[in-house]
């Protein structure tokens, strides 16, 4: 077989490790650990791992981060009765749920809420001081702060969930419980409380981006790897100097659908995707239950839930089979 | 190798035999399929029941084998016998007859009997009545007894009171078997079991366990005990666009889910048997199932609480609930037991006026 029809890297360079740029901003200094070349992580990325840039921001996040994750484990560690086997049994049912409705905002007691506020506090302060890391480390490259603006729409989403929405609403009970069934559970909730939540039409645009975002990321990756035989896979090469595989590439697109992306054109339809992505749903939960509390009288008043005829129940079709 | 000239013959001409060999097992492997499919038949059928107009996804899907309940082949029934003038009562026959005093003696011991063939069939009638003679038969020694009684009155109530329940597919209704099906104690009664999770308080306590209450799903345990003992609101949704009165929480909402779940696995159906899934609390959009369904809400609730809640202290403590020592209480699986058509819509009233109405019994 072709060497490009491969799910793996096959081509790996091993030589000294890269140890990247240090040529002002001080960007060396806060770089720790000696690189480790790996033959099977090449396979699927860069062979080389290390060295990490560690920074204030960082050790801030990685330690919040990780009050936040032990402060869950241990609630739902307590929660079986400090039994192993029943934490590994129960562990996608565990959760550390969000206080009680008759709190509202205040603090409740540490078993009804207390702790997963204190979670949320760390919960936060990690996704803050990992966006400041972002943001410095694009600004220590001479990068643009693409990748911190996207993080960012994810933080707004996350910040709507478990902050904005609960006190406009008056109540952390509102917030997301840490939990894998559990946070399903109070999304299901969630739709079902608020008229379906699928009438909701941010919430109609983050699926379109959702969706939008997984054609195109598949359309984009098919593409370069269909032209990797010609060098596509060095897109930044292929921007300033475009090559025989940009030329195919975009000739492929443009004879299939009248239209094509361009090198650089298709990451930014794929950024704005994924960022809107997050933006959008952010704005239609944050819009729920604070000033629409029924979205499908809401697209009713609007004009836009159709009506079907026929029928309720299944002794209207039985005797037909439908 | 033994074959040198084989082995010679296969360096001096090379052939590519991988590629063919895997194609042609590809390709063999789905003939071998598709013939089986062909001949052997689809293991995973499913049969669909639409239950609304097109495009609503209005349908319900089951595997066929799941659509006949089978335990009704072992439902036993005996015909009535036709009162003759100048027949004696039970009432007047026996003592301490406090209820079925009104049936003649030939149907009041064809319904003894039937009744321990539904509940007792292996201890028979010493299951109320003792190992002692026939004439200790009038006494209420044992629990047993006692509860059979008041089951005959709740088993009269629901006929004669909640017929729009019980009779909603034309006549059916119920008798001991109904629930029993040949056991002491009916499959599908349950207790109440919450804090599931003790370590932690209000709405953390109540949720997140594998129970059976809980449909093993992660949604509160607590959703029987609510709904159908205490009578609490199940609607949670807002009634307009802006309803600020509207208070229903998020934890009210996963409640009122985890109460529906249990119906759906109680009925072996989905939520489009009863509602659009586009507006579940719209009651303008449910099917007529919907209006049978808010009846047997309102019918459990009122049997949990008239009649097995009270009887409380008179079952013995192994058969109370482990957690809160309360005493068995019936839902919708404890008749339905997985069809919606509990016992596939047997009449169970047919042979038995005695136990139709708590009136004297019309033949």
């Amino acid at each position: 077989m072709a060497e490009y029809q491969n799910i793996f890297t096959q081509v790996q360079v091993a030589g000294a490790p890269d140890l990247g740029i240090d040529n002002d901003n001080r960007i060396a200094d806060e770089r720790y650990g000696t690189p480790v070349i790996s033959r099977l992580l090449g396979w699927v990325g860069n062979a080389q791992v290390g060295p990490v840039h560690l920074g204030m921001y960082g050790v801030i996040a990685v330690a919040s981060a990780g009050i936040w994750f032990v402060i869950v484990g241990m609630n739902m560690f307590a929660q079986v009765g400090w039994s192993i086997p029943e934490f590994i049994r129960q562990l996608f049912w565990l959760a550390l749920e969000p206080p009680s409705p008759k709190y509202g905002l205040s603090f409740p007691p540490l078993n009804d809420g207390g702790w997963f506020l204190i979670a949320g506090f760390f919960f936060a302060v990690a996704l803050c001081a990992w966006w400041v890391r972002t943001y410095e480390l694009a600004r220590q490259h001479k990068m643009g702060k693409h990748v911190a603006w996207a993080y960012l729409a994810l933080m707004w989403l996350i910040f709507v969930l478990g902050l904005f929405r609960p006190i406009l609403m008056g109540s952390w009970s509102e917030a997301v419980p840490y939990g894998i069934f559990p946070h399903l559970d109070w999304t299901a909730a969630f739709s079902i409380r608020y008229g379906n939540l699928y009438y909701d039409p941010f919430h109609c645009l983050s699926i379109a981006f959702l969706y939008g975002s997984v054609l195109l990321f598949a359309m984009h990756a098919g593409t370069i790897l269909a032209v990797s035989r010609f060098g596509g896979d060095r897109e930044l090469e292929q921007i300033y100097d475009r090559g025989t595989a940009s030329e195919r590439a975009a000739l492929f697109w443009r004879w299939t659908m009248g239209f094509n992306a361009t090198m650089e054109g298709i990451h930014r339809w794929a950024w704005w995707f994924a960022v809107l992505t997050p933006v959008t749903g952010g704005i239609g939960i944050l819009l729920t239950g604070t000033v629409v509390d029924n979205w499908f009288l809401w697209a009713v008043a609007h004009h836009f839930a159709p009506s079907y005829d026929g029928a309720l129940g299944y002794a209207a079709y039985s005797a037909t089979g439908g | 190798m033994a074959l040198k000239w084989m082995n010679d013959w296969s360096r001096a001409n090379p052939k590519d035999i991988w590629r063919p060999a895997v194609s042609i097992g590809v390709v063999g492997v789905v003939l071998m399929f598709a013939a089986a499919l062909v001949t052997i038949g689809q293991p995973f059928k499913t049969v669909s029941m639409q239950t609304g107009p097109r495009g609503e996804g209005a349908v319900v899907v089951k595997f066929p084998q799941t659509q006949v309940d089978p335990t009704a082949a072992d439902y036993v029934s005996q015909d009535p016998v036709k009162p003759q003038p100048g027949d004696k009562l039970a009432k007047d026959i026996y003592k301490n007859v406090q209820v079925l005093g009104d049936l003649t003696d030939a149907n009041f011991t064809r319904l003894m009997v039937s009744m321990a063939q539904w509940v007792a069939p292996e201890q028979g009638c010493a299951f109320c009545h003792g190992d002692g003679d026939i004439s200790t038969y009038s006494e209420d020694k044992l629990y047993t007894k006692v509860i059979a009684r008041r089951m005959i009155q709740m088993t009269q109530d629901i006929n004669e009171n909640w017929s729009g329940h019980v009779q909603a597919v034309g006549e059916a209704g119920v008798n001991c078997f109904t629930c029993h099906r040949g056991q002491n104690i009916p499959s599908g009664v349950w207790y109440r079991i919450d804090p599931v999770n003790k370590v932690m308080a209000g709405w953390g306590a109540v949720q997140n366990r594998v129970t059976l209450q809980s449909q093993y799903t992660s949604l509160p345990s607590d959703a029987l005990e609510q709904y159908l003992l205490e009578g609490k609101n199940i609607l949670v949704s807002a009634q307009t666009v802006r309803d600020k009165t509207d208070t229903a929480s998020i934890q009210d909402t996963e409640r009122t889910f985890s109460l529906m779940n249990y119906i759906d696995n109680s009925l072996n159906v989905n939520c489009t048997f009863c509602h659009s899934t586009r507006a579940f609390w719209d009651t303008s959009q449910v099917t007529p199932q919907w209006a049978t369904a808010l009846l047997g809400i309102q019918m459990v609730n009122a049997l949990n609480n008239t009649y097995l809640v009270p009887l409380q202290s008179v079952f013995p403590a192994e058969q109370l609930g482990p957690v809160h020592q309360d005493a068995p209480k019936l839902a919708c699986n404890t008749c339905h037991k997985g069809y919606h058509l509990p016992l596939n819509g047997t009449d169970m009233i047919k042979d038995w006026p005695e136990l139709a109405s708590s009136a004297p019994p019309k033949y």
